[in-house]
């Protein structure tokens, strides 16, 4: 039957003449293959020492935000865990007290959030669903661990410190649901 | 019986029918949204204006049109009526007017009501409302207050459409709650704080069109489309028992009243089935219910999703 990709070869059994059987022409041509190669800029990098920059629509790890105040922006209203398709989001929300309005921006919060990175498939979509501006996704990785119960975030390794905030600007443009 | 056309559909009733309930027995795209009226509760109706329709020809005797829209809830249909709802464009800019009104003072607190999901007000808002408001002026704010140990009363977010009051009327001896004041500032309340004391209080927390009654016992405890609602029964010597127990894996979050789709409580045995405090909020134990199944729900509801098991295990009996 005639090819479709037009790349079909014929494989002959012919006998090698004199030169080809002294094999130097095959390998001085495979020698420069390996020349041409030595001299070409090198494509990979040495990682943990050299970090390459990140495009800057990678999504990596999450994080949820406070506000200028330093509140938690999360009210648990479950619409990540709801736009989640790989269902990686799981959350307990809590009523705040009087006493709390200084540590989270609306009556309720959500006193358990946890992802497990395993199942997350880092699309996006919790940070599109969230009314609030709370969780983001960011330019770090999700480090390695031995353990699979280690891979369960909680608010303790999601929330971002007060001191050391989380640049997000570079791929998201904040403020933009301030008004509602 | 009279004949009546909406959208083009004709059916006929019994004369002193509202165009609403003609319009419901038609189904499906002609039936107008209802903020206020609930048919289980005479004497509601006509105070939201969301339900308003186009009537091109008043009756087979006086075909001219009527000049204003007409709420169709508190309005009778005459022989020969034709009616326009989905089809007419000025109905549709209209109840976009209507539900710009309903959402100046409106908190727009969706992310933390607990009635999120299944709020009327969202459905409204999402079919007619725009994404921006224009109202500058600040809205009316009222603290949370609680009305009886088991009821929480958000005053921001009340559209005013009467219905707890009407249910505290028909279905108690002694109502304790009402509308106070007036216009801008009219507010639901129980005058001085007075506990809501009464073995059916809780179908105000059922009848509330939006969040602004809502559960004490499930406050924040799960959102609606997480839980899962089973068709639940027991014996209660109150009320008929019958009820939908909102379930996450093997316990019971919330128990509410048996709603059509409608968001009205169903008839159960020719009766309405209002639902007893005791079942509502002291018995959250599985143990406490027989389960009988899962209840059908629409599959463009937020609370079909995630929920793989319906289409493999039978419904107990299909709403619609």
């Amino acid at each position: 039957m005639e090819s479709l990709t037009n790349r079909k070869k014929i494989v002959s059994d012919k006998p090698m003449t004199w030169v080809e059987k002294l094999y130097l022409p095959a390998i001085l041509k495979g020698m420069m293959v390996t020349l041409r190669h030595m001299l070409k800029r090198r494509k990979t990098v040495k990682y943990p020492e050299e970090i390459r920059e990140f495009a800057p629509v990678y999504r990596g790890m999450h994080v949820l935000k406070r506000d200028e105040q330093g509140r938690e922006n999360c009210t648990a209203c479950g619409l990540c865990a709801v736009a989640c398709p790989a269902e990686a989001i799981t959350m307990t929300a809590a009523e705040r007290t009087k006493d709390e309005k200084h540590l989270y921006r609306e009556e309720k919060y959500a006193s358990v959030y946890e992802i497990n990175m395993l199942r997350c498939i880092f699309c996006g979509l919790c940070e599109e669903a969230c009314p609030k501006e709370a969780i983001f996704l960011t330019d770090r990785l999700v480090p390695t661990q031995f353990e699979r119960g280690e891979f369960i975030y909680g608010k303790d390794k999601l929330v971002e410190s007060e001191t050391a905030r989380i640049d997000i600007t570079k791929r998201q443009f904040t403020g933009k649901r301030t008004h509602v | 019986m009279v004949k009546v056309t909406i959208d083009g559909i004709d059916v006929e009733v019994e004369p002193g029918t509202s165009i609403l309930n003609a319009a419901r027995k038609i189904g499906g795209d002609a039936v107008p949204p209802a903020m206020c009226y609930y048919s289980k509760l005479p004497g509601t109706g006509g105070k939201c204006r969301t339900c308003l329709v186009e009537v091109a020809a008043g009756s087979a005797a006086d075909p001219r049109p009527m000049p204003k829209l007409v709420a169709s809830c508190s309005t009778p249909v005459a022989d020969g009526m034709v009616v326009n709802n989905k089809t007419s464009e000025r109905v549709h800019q209209n109840r976009g007017g209507v539900v710009e009104f309903l959402l100046a003072n409106h908190p727009l607190d969706c992310p933390v009501c607990d009635q999120a999901g299944e709020c009327h007000l969202q459905d409204l808002g999402y079919e007619h409302g725009s994404a921006k408001t224009r109202y500058e002026e600040d809205r009316r704010t009222f603290d949370p207050i609680d009305i009886g140990n088991k009821i929480k009363l958000h005053m921001n977010r009340c559209i005013l459409c009467y219905r707890c009051v009407f249910v505290a009327n028909q279905l108690t001896d002694k109502r304790v709650h009402g509308v106070l004041h007036r216009g801008e500032h009219a507010e639901i309340s129980t005058y001085i704080e007075n506990a809501i004391e009464n073995d059916f209080s809780g179908n105000m927390i059922d009848v509330c069109p939006v969040g602004a009654l809502t559960d004490k016992t499930f406050r924040f405890k799960s959102r609606v489309w997480f839980l899962k609602p089973m068709e639940a029964e027991r014996n209660c010597e109150k009320c008929s028992g019958k009820a939908v127990a909102w379930m996450f894996g093997g316990e019971i979050y919330r128990v509410t009243a048996r709603k059509d789709k409608y968001g009205e409580i169903e008839e159960i045995d020719g009766k309405t089935g209002w639902l007893c405090n005791d079942c509502r909020f002291d018995h959250k134990d599985a143990k406490d219910w027989n389960i009988v199944g899962p209840r059908v729900v629409n599959r463009q509801s937020v609370i079909s999703q995630g929920k793989y098991v319906t289409n493999i295990e039978k419904p107990v009996k299909r709403i619609s």
